[in-house]
């Protein structure tokens, strides 16, 4: 808790509307600098969770503690910076103003704002939106503009949930650019999203969390360790002739072979078997399970859906 | 500092709306339209009308005079032939005067085709009971002054009200109380309906969780309420000038066009038919009235009036969904109070101290019309402050309670609010 390398700290955090508990006792730590993703499916509690940690719900137990210092609600509101996932602009204003407005919500002064809006539409090839109408843009410019408005003030806490949603592939490699170089520039960032895949290229640790509950915590690496079923793949350059005892085929197909071995055993012993029989090892790898196959491991026995949506 | 901004953004994006621009200016145009047509409809509702008397009597032959409207037309020809001549359509009525006793009662028949509308029934009965009249008068020798002189009425009444015997007139008092009551109860629906639908546009259009995430809700709805009022008064503002600016106008017109002798020939004739005491009554009468109390009580009570619904109507903003159907049912509940005090308002003016009216005009939800109506007319200074109190206390309860609403209302998507959710809201701590 006084590691110094940790911004956001969250404790023991629960939070129930009427008729469920939406968050139930969860808690970890984020490292200063790290792109954290947080996974679960619909209705998991993400949004709920990602409200208390910019301070928009007050948990009904439970701490946060963000750069050291117990999370003070709104007093805390220019060090983050939060894309919820339902988004909205106000349809009349201009590109231009409304990215002024957010700005100076978040307490910059005006000239400051203007200053970084001009820096962040040219960045982004925005240069000729300024005095665009917010409702003549397209989805994808909307999104541009809302990531713009979200990391304007320079936030320490950057929490974005669902950034992809929307976006064309072109605009998502832009923004995941973008998250990558805000990420070495010391911003800590919070991922929320159901996407496994995106996960896998974009985070350095996890959480995934499932009606309410985590069940998962830690580096992508790890969690892949520590759910790996120890099944390779192996490219021959003949097709197998046999087989070492005791290991399990899972598929067989020309010169390939996927296996699974018992956890005791070396993959070298399975090496050196098609060695000894000259057949040529072109390619072998251990199959690491991907964390969506991980994430339906442990959420496919229990319900998913909520009987309806907390957000 | 930041309800500041979002009191700015409120206000201007409402001001520069092309809406704003012309509902402020074409208003009053509209107002003074309406009224104009109105007078020129009711003046020239009906085409022009011929009339054919035959009389009988021979009292009136030649002494009916034709109006801009109707044209008499005095016939001798046998009445059968006329009525055919009627049923053709060659003139729109006949009217049969026989001959009788000017001393007695009777009953003379109207013949139409069509309805004809009580303005030719009017004129024939004020110019034949006038002729009448006269005939009668000089028959028993009395001469038009002498009759004049002698029925003039020279009693004239002043009401004195309360213990400094302020001279009041409850025509003109009723005037005050009808124009200011309307002009809350239209401030209060459209400003506070102008509220509601922009929490509802925030609520839909998504960006409410993302200004929420900058500023406390509560700011983010007080910010809206005040910047609406804020454009409120800037339109009241933009018609006083406006009408300071016709009225001085229209002065300096008359004025100029009516010299000294024409002044003194209206004073003549205004004099003959009694009117001249009525002018100057009036007049002493609008010189009496405190305008400057009556226009501070106003802001008052239009402020708090609007901050009071206000609240009420942002709070059901948050609740409503995409379905624009349930914000129905919670509108109609905030909307009954103000339509109900304008159903007040009206028995109020007729007794202005009866004991709804006092109650109207406290209770802080019907307070501001009522009272508006009622203040003209004089109030006790205990019964204004204790209005005025509960009107105060009346808003902030009624903000804090809406807070509340608002602040969970704004994120809750997808399900129907029920009334015993929201009220669970309201008396939820923290």
């Amino acid at each position: 808790m006084q590691d110094n390398n940790i911004l956001l700290s969250v404790r023991n955090l629960s939070k129930s509307y009427a008729a469920h508990k939406a968050v139930d006792d969860i808690s970890f730590d984020i490292e200063r600098g790290s792109i954290f993703g947080l996974l679960g499916p619909n209705g998991a509690g993400k949004s709920t969770l990602l409200r208390m940690i910019t301070g928009i719900f007050y948990p009904d137990s439970g701490s946060i503690t963000l750069d050291g210092e117990p999370f003070e609600g709104l007093k805390n509101t220019a060090m983050i910076g939060y894309m919820p996932e339902e988004r909205g602009l106000y349809k009349k204003m201009k590109v231009g103003e409304h990215i002024l407005y957010l700005a100076q919500l978040k307490g910059l002064s005006k000239e400051e704002a203007i200053k970084r809006a001009k820096y962040w539409i040219e960045r982004l090839e925005m240069g000729s939106w300024w005095n665009k109408k917010v409702e003549d843009l397209s989805k994808g410019m909307s999104q541009k503009l809302q990531f713009v408005a979200t990391v304007i003030h320079e936030p320490k806490l950057l929490i974005l949930d669902e950034p992809f949603s929307g976006l064309d592939p072109v605009n998502a490699e832009v923004i995941k650019n973008e998250i990558f170089r805000l990420a070495k520039e010391g911003t800590t960032i919070i991922f929320s999203t159901h996407r496994m895949e995106q996960v896998e290229e974009i985070c350095d640790k996890i959480v995934l969390i499932n009606l309410g509950h985590k069940l998962l915590d830690g580096s992508v690496y790890q969690i892949k360790q520590d759910y790996k079923e120890h099944i390779f793949n192996l490219h021959l350059s003949q097709p197998a002739q046999t087989v070492p005892a005791d290991i399990t085929v899972l598929d067989r197909k020309e010169n390939t072979l996927r296996f699974q071995l018992p956890a005791e055993r070396s993959a070298n012993d399975v090496l050196l078997h098609y060695i000894q029989q000259q057949n040529n090892i072109l390619a072998f790898q251990e199959h690491l399970p991907s964390l969506n196959e991980i994430f339906i491991r442990l959420v496919g026995t229990t319900p998913t859906a909520r009987p309806f949506d907390s957000n | 500092m930041k309800t500041g901004i979002i009191i700015k953004r409120e206000y201007l994006t409402r001001v520069k709306k092309r809406s704003f621009i012309i509902t402020t200016l074409l208003l009053p145009l509209l107002f003074i339209g309406f009224s104009a047509l109105t007078t020129y409809l009711t003046v020239k509702s009906s085409s022009a009308k011929t009339v054919k008397i035959v009389d009988d009597s021979h009292h009136f032959v030649n002494k009916i005079k034709s109006t801009k409207n109707i044209a008499f037309e005095f016939s001798l020809s046998p009445l059968d032939s006329l009525k055919n001549q009627l049923k053709a359509g060659e003139f729109d009525a006949l009217v049969y005067v026989p001959a009788f006793d000017i001393q007695q009662k009777q009953t003379v028949n109207i013949f139409s085709n069509e309805q004809l509308g009580i303005e030719v029934e009017n004129e024939l009965s004020d110019q034949m009971n006038d002729q009448l009249r006269n005939e009668r008068l000089q028959s028993a020798g009395i001469n038009q002054q002498q009759y004049e002189a002698a029925s003039r009425s020279t009693l004239t009444f002043e009401n004195k009200v309360g213990q400094e015997e302020k001279k009041s007139n409850s025509a003109i008092a009723s005037g005050i109380s009808t124009v200011s009551g309307f002009l809350l109860y239209f401030f209060m629906l459209l400003y506070g309906m102008s509220v509601m639908r922009s929490v509802m546009e925030e609520k839909t259009n998504r960006i409410a969780e993302i200004i929420i995430s900058s500023v406390k809700p509560f700011q983010l709805m007080m910010g809206k309420i005040v910047g609406v009022a804020l454009v409120g008064l800037t339109q009241v503002l933009i018609w006083v000038v406006f009408l300071g600016v016709i009225f001085i106008g229209f002065g300096s017109m008359m004025t100029g066009k009516i010299d000294a002798q024409q002044a003194t020939q209206i004073a003549q004739a205004a004099q003959g038919s009694g009117k001249a005491e009525m002018m100057q009554m009036i007049s002493t009468t609008l010189g009496g009235i405190n305008w400057f109390s009556i226009a501070g009580w106003f802001i008052f009570y239009f402020l708090g009036g609007y901050f009071l619904y206000a609240a009420l109507f942002a709070a059901v903003g948050s609740l409503v969904n995409e379905d624009q159907q349930d914000a129905q049912q919670f509108t109609t509940i905030i909307t009954l109070p103000i339509i109900f005090s304008f159903i007040l308002m009206t028995a109020v003016i007729k007794d202005p101290n009866s004991g709804m009216a006092v109650f109207g005009s406290i209770f802080p939800l019907t307070s501001p019309i009522v009272m508006m109506a009622r203040i003209p007319f004089g109030v006790p200074t205990w019964q204004l402050l204790t209005s005025a109190a509960c009107l105060v206390l009346g808003f902030i309860g009624t903000t804090a309670m809406a807070g509340k609403i608002y602040r969970t209302g704004i994120l809750m998507y997808g399900k129907k609010v029920t009334f015993k959710e929201v009220g669970k809201w309201i008396f939820r701590k923290g």
